[in-house]
Order: structure tokens, then sequence, then C-alpha cells
């Protein structure tokens, strides 16, 4: 048998993590707390993303939502629209799952963020990846200068993680604005697409680096406003969504041209997506 | 390594007591084409075919394999294949597909499943006797392999020229009765047949050379090719089917009628096939039939070879797409050839 096969592990075998808390935050959002079994370690950076298994049902690639700050645990948000997903949301507490990871070595660039200007552009569901680096950057406040969080929602009921976003609306050290597409009498807020919210920071945006995350069709029309603000695409970074089987650069299925989203990514630098044009 | 010559008669005593030893697969007839079987005598190896139908990578990544099993709430067990067997007759294009499928499922994240069925495996590559019809592999440069294998077999004439490659080539070649060293006439009689190899395995001829091609398709991503070709394209995955070198695959579970246990496996999957980007919310991220047709001739011929920073190319020139292509468009020297026609080579 040859010596490396001895020694290296499945890069398929889920390890089991046990559910501590689930929360629906909205009618398709599922907040769930985990923490793995094993006393092996389970160190991420913000950005990484796991392979979440359902036995008999499958594999699933989720972000993971919390910083790698809090210890002990890790929180995933998912939103319920295919097989696994759904079963995912059947979940009760105290139910074991398997985890694969964390994966992706893109990650957003936590040490190159140091002391500058930091923007999160997120359209719905897109915070959740996004969170988890908002949430570093608070819990290491000192190490950068000032943050923005821009969030688009379609419309109200699908708003979330409601008492979070209320504090940081509340605090000093984050400028954060809201809008939602369409929105009813009750909402006092911003309405309009999140590209509506760019004219509105206040952080100098050249210097800035900036961070997307939201459904494929955002992606175009953030970059364009970005673009006419003249921020350079080294300074863009974006979240990117494929399909995953692997989750570990051999199934083929999240290639992007040269790319792969589960290696390469998930949190890709704009320069860089020059040669890719299906990124976007 | 040695290098030794065996008289025919002596290589099937040889291959028969081998297959009372272990798993040997070999080249067998099938009607009046080839494929890999496993054998039950020497007397059914034909190592004068043309080109068989399926690829060996088939022993290495199964269309069908148990990664997993689980039982719920208690977890999951790997699942190996830990049969050793010898792969005879195996054409030096389709070892070289073998040796970037190595390097594939080791780079980055190394695959136990893969490469422990690569290392139950004694590999005899055999040199081309005859020419398949649609074979190039004299345009893409593996007419001749020089590593990866473990056993290399030149028939020239009345006997072979077996040469090991590797440490278990030497105990394979040790198992052998009636060789003599190699005399320098038979390996000139051996050379001889390889340099031929070099040209004439090359019924479709490409227009530049093959290392150039990762240069000519970043300029050809816009070509209108993509589209004139993938009109006619079923999207049924043949030409991912009978690659050497496709390796995507799916990965899903199988429940047990006891609901409780079950497997997981991985099967083949072709990314000429509709849905092979979708996600849940039935978002395609290559939705069209020629996004899909170019990236397979572009994973070919320049994502593949620059992963794995390759001279190859992924494409070996076995020819297997053109005979399965039913509309006839999946000839990647016909593409190719059209791109240098109309971006030229500079």
């Amino acid at each position: 048998m040859c010596e490396r096969c001895a020694v290296e592990k499945d890069i398929y075998l889920p390890r089991l993590a046990t559910l501590e808390k689930k929360r629906l935050m909205n009618p398709t959002e599922m907040y769930l707390r985990l923490s793995i079994d094993d006393n092996e370690p389970f160190d991420f950076i913000p950005g990484q993303f796991v392979e979440v298994s359902i036995a008999g049902v499958g594999e699933v690639p989720i972000t993971i939502s919390s910083s790698p700050t809090q210890k002990g645990y890790f929180e995933l948000v998912v939103r319920r629209i295919g097989n696994v997903t759904n079963a995912i949301h059947r979940l009760r507490i105290g139910d074991k799952i398997g985890i694969r990871g964390p994966l992706g070595k893109g990650t957003y660039p936590v040490e190159e963020a140091k002391g500058k200007n930091i923007v999160f552009i997120c359209g719905g569901i897109g915070l959740v990846p996004q969170r988890s680096f908002i949430n570093y950057i608070l819990d290491n406040r000192a190490d950068y200068k000032e943050l923005a969080v821009l969030l688009g929602t379609k419309c109200m009921a699908q708003r979330f993680f409601h008492s979070e976003i209320d504090g940081w609306s509340h605090r000093n050290d984050i400028r954060f604005m809201e809008t939602v597409d369409q929105a009813d009498d009750c909402w006092l807020g911003n309405v309009g697409v999140v590209t509506t919210l760019i004219p509105k920071i206040e952080t100098e945006l050249q210097s800035a680096l900036v961070f997307i995350c939201g459904p494929p069709v955002m992606y175009k029309f953030v970059l364009m406003a970005l673009q006419e603000a003249e921020v350079p695409r080294e300074r863009i970074f974006m979240n990117l969504e494929r399909k995953m089987k692997c989750g570990v650069g051999k199934c083929g299925h999240c290639q992007i041209n040269n790319y792969y989203a589960c290696i390469d990514g998930p949190v890709f630098r704009y320069s860089d997506l020059r040669i890719a044009p299906e990124a976007i | 390594m040695k290098t030794v010559t065996i008289d025919k008669n002596a290589f099937r005593r040889f291959v028969d007591g081998i297959i009372k030893q272990q798993r040997v697969i070999g080249v067998c007839a099938k009607g009046d084409r080839f494929d890999f079987e496993q054998l039950e005598s020497a007397d059914q190896l034909r190592l004068d075919y043309d080109v068989t139908l399926q690829p060996p990578k088939k022993y290495f990544l199964p269309p069908v394999e148990t990664l997993l099993t689980y039982e719920v709430g208690d977890g999951y067990k790997s699942v190996y294949d830990d049969t050793e067997f010898v792969l005879l007759g195996v054409h030096p294009y389709d070892m070289v597909a073998l040796n970037q499928l190595d390097k594939l499922f080791t780079q980055d994240n190394f695959d136990t499943h893969y490469m422990k069925r690569r290392h139950n495996a004694t590999i005899v590559v055999c040199d081309v006797i005859s020419p398949s019809k649609n074979v190039f592999a004299s345009s893409m440069g593996t007419a001749t392999v020089k590593d990866g294998f473990d056993v290399l077999l030149t028939d020239i004439g009345n006997a072979f020229v077996m040469e090991s490659g590797s440490k278990k080539g030497d105990s394979f070649i040790a198992k052998a009765q009636d060789v003599v060293d190699s005399s320098e006439k038979d390996l000139q009689a051996r050379h001889k047949i390889q340099a031929e190899n070099e040209k004439r395995l090359n019924n479709h001829k490409l227009k530049c050379e093959a290392s150039y091609l990762p240069k000519l398709l970043e300029k050809a991503y816009d070509h209108p090719v993509w589209e004139e070709k993938a009109k006619t394209c079923f999207s049924c995955g043949s030409c991912n089917l009978v690659c050497p070198t496709c390796y995507c695959f799916n990965v899903q579970d199988d429940v047990n009628w006891d609901f409780i246990s079950g497997k997981r496996q991985r099967a083949w999957d072709g990314c000429l096939l509709d849905g092979f980007t979708k996600v849940a919310g039935e978002h395609e991220f290559r939705k069209k039939r020629a996004d899909r047709f170019r990236h397979r001739l572009y994973r070919k011929c320049k994502y593949v070879p620059e992963k794995i920073s390759s001279q190859i190319m992924s494409c070996v020139g076995c020819g297997r797409c053109v005979g399965a292509c039913l509309p006839d468009i999946a000839n990647p020297v016909k593409v190719y050839n059209r791109l240098v026609d109309d971006l030229g080579i500079k």
C-alpha cells in the first residue's frame, strides 16, 4: 500500500457535530448553532465553508456565519430551497449531522484589511457569509478603520438577524445602512435596490476594501456602481456561489473557467477574475 | 529496471500463470471492437487492438463507487476497495491520461479512494500495433509514453520487449520464465516501432503544436465556433463518458431499506449535461449548450494542463469522442484547427 494513503485522511469523511440551537429567522432562513463532537481542532478563517451532511439525503456547502473569535461552536444560516436544506430545517436540537471542513483557501483577507476602511455590500442572504468577517472586525475593532455595512433585502418579510443588525445600527463604530426592494406602509427606512445605498456611503471608497455577496444578478450592478465610484478592482472582493459536490477541488461542478469556487474561493479578488468571464 | 525479451508463446504462458494468482484485466474483443475485461485465459488477450470502447480510468474511478457508509446518528465510515490487480495492454495515450489523473487526485487534497486503487494496480502498457480510425495521439505528443507505467510492452513481431518502469514492474517481470535480456537488435526494433508511432498515430492532424493550444484558446473565448458546433449538440455527455481524462463526478446518498443505514456514492458526471451547474433555486451557471461545449474543450487544452502545469494537453488524442459523438461535433482537432485558421499562430 502507498505510504501517503496510510497517513492521509479520507477527504470525503465527515466529522459529527451536534445541533445546539436552531431558530427560524424568517419564512425561509434557519439559524443553526453547532458544535463539533470530537476534540480535533476546528479553526477557520472568515469566508471558509463547511459541507453539511444529512445522512441519506446528501451534502450541501454552507459558509460559516459566525466569527472565529467565538470559540467552541459555529453558526450557519440555511435557506430552505433544496432536498438537503429542507432536511436541515427539519433537524431537532441534539441531532447529529456530518461536517467536512472548514474548506476553501479563498477567504476574507483578514490581514490585508487591517488598517483599512471596509465596506460590505450584501444582498439578502448574502449577509450570512459576510457576517463572519463583520463580527470578526467588531471583535478586533482597533485593527481596522471605518466600517460600513450595506444590506438590501427583497421585502420586509425576508429580513433577518433583526436584533443583531438593530444593535449594529446603534453602534458608533459601524455604519449600517439598510434598504428593501419593496416596502409597505410600516417600513420607514430606505426603499430600492442595494446599489441606491452606494452613493450614501460616507467612507472614502477608493481606498477601502469592498466585499460583495448576494444573488448572481446583484454582482453586475454593484460592480458597475463601484466602477463609477472608481474603486480599483484589486480592492473589490466577491463571495461566489456555485454548484458544489466534493468541496475539495475534484468533482468539477464549481469550476469558474480556470478557478474552482471550492478551493480557489469562495471569496475572490475581482482583479483575479479578469480571466474568468463566467464569474459574473 | 530491467528490459527483457520474451517469446510470444512464453508470454502467453506467463499471462496464464498470473491469471491463476491474481485478478488480471486485459483487452478483449467485444464483437468487432475491443474493451477491457477480466481475463480468464491468455487466449482472450488482444494486444493488437486499435482502441478500447472505454478508457481504463474506470478501474481507478469506477462509474459508481461507494465512498462511505453511514448509520443515522452513528456517523460515517470510509469504504475502500483493496484488491490488487494487473491492467494489461493499456495504450500509451491512456497511460498519459492516467498520469494526469494521478496528479489531479493528489494535488491540493489527496484522494485516498482513487489512490488506493492506483497503488493496487500493476499497469502494463503496450505500444500501439493497429492505429484506430480516429486516433491523433501523434498530434498531441502522446503516441508513446516515458513514465507512469510499471511495465512497457512492445510487440516486435515474434516476441515482446518488456521494460520495467517501477519496482512493481521488476517483480512482475521476475515472474516470467524463458526471458532473455533484450539484444541490441530487439531494442532497435522497438525503437523503430515507437518512432513510427510518434508519426503515424495521426488520423486527424492538428495544425499547430499541442503545447500552443492554451495560448490559442486564450484568444478564442468569444469565437463563433462554439455556437456553430453546439447548435447540433444533444448534451448527451457521450464525449465525457468515453474520455480518458474526464473525471468529474457527482456525489449522492443511497438509503438502505432499514432507513437507518446507507452509503454515500460517487458516480461519473459530465460537464456537457444540462444541469451540471444547476443549483437549488433553479439558477444554472452554464445554461447554454455552447458554454458547456466550450468549457469541455477549454478543460482539455487549457484549464487542466494549467492546473497541473503540464506541457502535455489533457486531450490525449485517443479519438474516442470523435466516434462517440452522434452529431459529429466532438472532434477536438477540427475545432482547434478552425481556431488556428481564423486566429493564426502567433
